[in-house]
């Protein structure tokens, strides 16, 4: 199926206009392309404005006219800021919940277990499948692919911010948490720093100096 | 030059060429998808892989920049293994529903298919499905046969100008779209239809109408507008199911504007097919006979100058001739071809021709386009200035406009103001687009219908040529001095001096109770009130459109499609187009109408052929010897067209607001008619 549904088919604002805070964004961004290519602003202005809209709305999306004054701003057809916005999966075109969890199932979290964070994320959500919201609102489920962070599989990224090492009960955990309106401390949900061994380094414990 | 070597043949091709290029040069030929010779190159299809000697692996041609001794191979069998497994992989989400696809017989994928395709597919999977597009009342979509060789793409953002189509989402789920559902924006998109090398555009009204190798094709001319492009109309048994267009690079390159591609349902629609005579102010069918009858008797004892003819805008040569011949015999000076009041200098032909040509355009570095919307009234002309500017590129193509502010051009055009003033002040160096014009080494200016319909036309004719001779418009090897004209008759007429004679009365003058007896041969474009009520009309023509309505006698004639005509464009360009069907009913050619009518009144016409007419036209005026052909006018030494008088401050006004409905044909077309609903008047189609 296609993640992005026919425009026809949701709900868009009837306008849309850039906040000051985002404003300032902005000329921050175009300030670096020199004027005759501020095009290359597309995928920058895109962030800023599903940025926004979750600030307004609490939904982290990409209206399509935000996406028109986007192609007003930076002087290209409308249809060239479409084809960005919906080539890249990391823009939702259509309204999500508050929170946005997006479970890698690629191979090392597949392998680490990522089913399990899974069937959580729908337990504790009501989620049925991937690409839904939950009834409340504030879930949205989707599968995304590897994020980079193998080392630390399995991984659930809530909007920004990754969260490591889960398994079923530690992600039920954490979706309590966030419906509660809490943020818990990204990175590992174990015992460890970063990527390093679970309860501490366990290598290179000598200093060189007492060596030699 | 680099020499090249394809399949042992050498070949001499210029520095950049493609392979592909360099292939077609040596006489192979390479299938393709993708890649169009108009339109830049995607190299995304991959279906006209080679073999170069010594790479490692085949390369897409189309975007293979050759290098000198290069030794390509087209017809190996790694070539061949490595386009059928291309054509695999295009067959995989293709539905292959060839029975019910209107491209059938005329695609691409099929013919290619036949070359390369597998006789079954190793593909166990569901096939993708694409929902269909809305993109307005001329272009059908079947998304699900896309390739997405993004030909469609490119054609509406380079030649249309009008970048509405998009590729979104991505791989499996990438689908070609404007993504918002609104019809689009052009008055090119049939040629996407062209375009598309699979039936995944197609068009609307044709639909599901004709297979092509039902039709049999005849050569025409488009006369929905005064460019001449070359089409070819699409017949079967009466009908002319459809027009394309047919290449000349001279004039439209390959592409149709809408109106002539679409308007052909019009042609059997409202249709003329008997003639009429009033009796009483009722119409009453009558046989020929009693048509001619009836006029002769109204001739009787009326004098020349209180007779008078007026020829429309879809004329062809030869029954103007043949109109103009007719009311010399019966003493009338009173002829016009112009309609629309139109004021020209016919002294010299440069004065009321394209002189720079359509192909010199892309040779031009400067524009000025006074009173006129090319968009609108030449769609294939300003896609050929939208060609200029692309390849010009960032300013290198400065385009002034003055007249009525409209939509997007099609290019970036600077409005220097609205009225004949800003002539003035060009001329005078007041306004900095002057610099422009002067600094510019091929300047060109067009001059349109929006300033040569006003009663000041030959003093803004007058300025223009002044200002295009002041800035080197106009020199040995380059006139950039420009009329653009929008009814196919015009030139021709004007070349044949359709136009009043000593003591002859306009058109207008006719119709305000000028003249006794009109004759009015497809004239339309007047409000029929303008005529005066004592007024007999003869309308010979087509359609029954308001002038048939107002008609006294109703002489039934041929439209462009069911006569072998002479057209001559824009640019003075001589053109003949071929008879595709039989006129309808009762019918008949024009120019035999009138010579049928001479012998009524004793004043029979001295041809009885049309070679004999054509004969006599090229007596008239020798250029209508050449056909298709153009030769360079050397405009440097005429001293400009005559025209004094005030001009008015009154700003420039569009020609029409109804792209689609200019004529008796295009009314008479549903398509038409739907188009204008949707494009030019979208709030009745909200309202309903
Ligand atoms: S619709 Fe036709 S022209 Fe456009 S990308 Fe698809 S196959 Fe190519
Ligand atoms: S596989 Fe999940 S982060 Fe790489
Ligand atoms: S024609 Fe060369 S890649 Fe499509």
């Amino acid at each position: 199926m296609s993640a992005h549904s026919p425009i026809d088919q949701i709900e868009q604002p009837a306008s849309f206009a850039f906040d000051a805070e985002s404003e300032e964004q902005i000329a921050a961004i175009l300030a670096k392309y020199p004027p005759e290519r501020k095009a290359s602003g597309t995928l920058p202005l895109l962030y800023v404005v599903q940025k926004q809209m979750s600030r307004q709305t609490g939904s982290a999306w990409v209206p399509r006219v935000a996406m028109d004054e986007i192609a007003r701003r930076l002087e290209v057809a409308p249809i060239r800021v479409y084809e960005v916005a919906t080539f890249y999966l990391m823009f939702n075109t259509r309204p999500i919940g508050r929170y946005h969890l997006q479970v890698c199932t690629t191979t090392s979290c597949w392998l680490r277990g990522s089913d399990d964070v899974v069937a959580a994320c729908k337990k504790a959500t009501g989620i049925s499948g991937f690409g839904q919201s939950s009834a409340d609102g504030l879930f949205t489920l989707t599968e995304v692919e590897c994020l980079g962070a193998c080392a630390n599989a399995p991984i659930l990224q809530v909007d920004d911010d990754f969260y490591e090492d889960l398994d079923g009960p530690r992600t039920i955990e954490l979706i309590e948490a966030l419906r509660r309106g809490e943020r818990p401390t990204p990175g590992p949900t174990i015992d460890r720093m970063n990527s390093a061994p679970e309860g501490g380094r366990r290598t290179l414990t000598d200093s060189p100096a007492k060596q030699g | 030059m680099v020499k090249v070597t394809v399949d042992g043949i050498v070949v001499d091709v210029p520095n950049g060429s493609s392979a592909l290029q360099a292939c077609e040069a040596a006489g192979k030929e390479i299938p393709r998808f993708c890649f169009h010779e108009r339109l830049s190159v995607a190299g995304n299809c991959r279906m006209c892989l080679v073999q170069v000697v010594r790479a490692p692996k085949p390369v897409a041609s189309c975007g293979f920049p050759v290098a000198e001794g290069m030794e390509i191979l087209t017809d190996t069998e790694i070539v061949r293994k490595a386009r059928r497994a291309v054509m695999e992989f295009l067959l995989i989400n293709h539905p292959l529903d060839c029975p019910i696809c209107d491209q059938g017989g005329e695609c691409d994928l099929q013919d290619q298919a036949f070359g390369y395709g597998a006789d079954h597919s190793r593909y166990q999977e569901a096939k993708r499905a694409v929902k269909d597009k809305y993109l307005g009342p001329l272009v059908k979509t079947v998304m699900t046969r896309c390739i997405q060789c993004t030909r469609c793409i490119r054609f509406a953002t380079e030649i249309a100008g009008v970048p509405e189509l998009g590729a979104v989402s991505r791989g499996e789920n990438m689908e070609v779209t404007n993504y918002v559902e609104k019809a689009l924006t052009s008055e090119l998109s049939g040629n996407l239809i062209d375009i598309c090398p699979v039936g995944a555009l197609t068009s609307k009204p044709y639909a599901f109408t004709a297979r092509p190798w039902e039709l049999k094709r005849t050569d025409s001319i488009d006369v929905s507008d005064a460019v001449g492009t070359n089409i070819s109309l699409h017949v079967r048994g009466s009908a002319v199911l459809r027009a394309v267009p047919r290449v000349n690079d001279a004039v439209n390159e390959e592409w149709l504007a809408d109106k002539g591609r679409f308007s052909v349902d019009g042609l059997k629609h409202r249709r003329l097919d008997r003639p009429w005579v009033r009796v009483h102010g009722k119409l009453q069918a009558v046989s020929w006979q009693d048509a001619f009858v009836a006029i002769g008797r109204r001739l009787d004892g009326v004098p020349g100058d209180r007779i008078g003819a007026i020829a429309g805008d879809l004329c062809d040569a030869e029954s103007m001739l043949a109109l103009k011949d007719l009311m010399t015999a019966l003493g009338s000076p009173n002829i016009d071809c112009r309609q629309d009041g139109a004021d020209y200098d016919l002294s010299h032909r440069a004065y009321y021709t394209f002189g720079t040509t359509i192909a010199g355009i892309e040779d031009a570095d400067a524009l000025l386009i006074v009173g006129s919307i090319p968009r609108q009234e030449a769609p294939v002309l300003n896609a050929r200035i939208r060609k200029r500017f692309l390849a010009a590129g960032r300013g290198g193509f400065p385009i002034g406009l003055i007249g009525a502010p409209t939509a997007d051009p099609t290019y970036k055009a600077e409005l220097l103001g609205e009225g004949p003033e800003v002539l003035a002040a060009l001329r005078d160096g007041m306004h900095p687009f002057a610099e422009v014009l002067k600094a510019a080494k091929k300047p060109m200016i067009i001059v349109g219908h929006g300033a040569l319909t006003r009663p000041d036309a030959r003093a803004i004719l007058a300025s223009a040529w002044a200002l295009a001779a002041e800035t080197g418009a106009i020199g040995a090897g380059w006139n950039g001095f420009n009329v653009l004209h929008r009814a196919a008759s015009r030139v021709a007429g004007l070349d044949m001096g359709l136009v009043p004679g000593k003591g002859g009365r306009s058109a207008a003058g006719m119709m305000s109770g000028g003249v006794d007896v009109l004759w009015l041969l497809g004239a339309d474009e007047f409000h029929t009130a303008q005529i005066g009520p004592d007024t007999f009309v003869i309308y010979q023509g087509h359609h029954g459109d308001a002038a048939a309505a107002r008609a006294d006698v109703i002489l039934p004639g041929a439209t462009y499609a069911e006569k072998s005509g002479t057209y001559v464009n824009t640019e003075g360009r001589v053109q003949r187009s071929f008879r595709a069907v039989m006129p309808p009913g009762e019918a008949r050619e024009d120019w035999r109408i009138l010579r049928a009518f001479s012998e009524v009144v004793g004043h029979t016409l001295p041809y009885d052929t049309v070679e004999m007419l054509r004969e006599r036209l090229a007596t008239v005026n020798p250029v209508f010897r050449v056909i298709g052909g153009l030769d360079a006018v050397d405009a440097s030494a005429l001293p400009g067209p005559t025209g004094g008088g005030a001009v008015s401050s009154a700003p420039f006004r569009p020609v029409f607001d109804d792209y689609y409905q200019t004529d008796p044909i295009c009314r008479a077309s549903p398509t038409m008619g739907e188009c204008s609903r949707i494009y030019v008047h979208p709030r009745t189609v909200a309202a309903e």
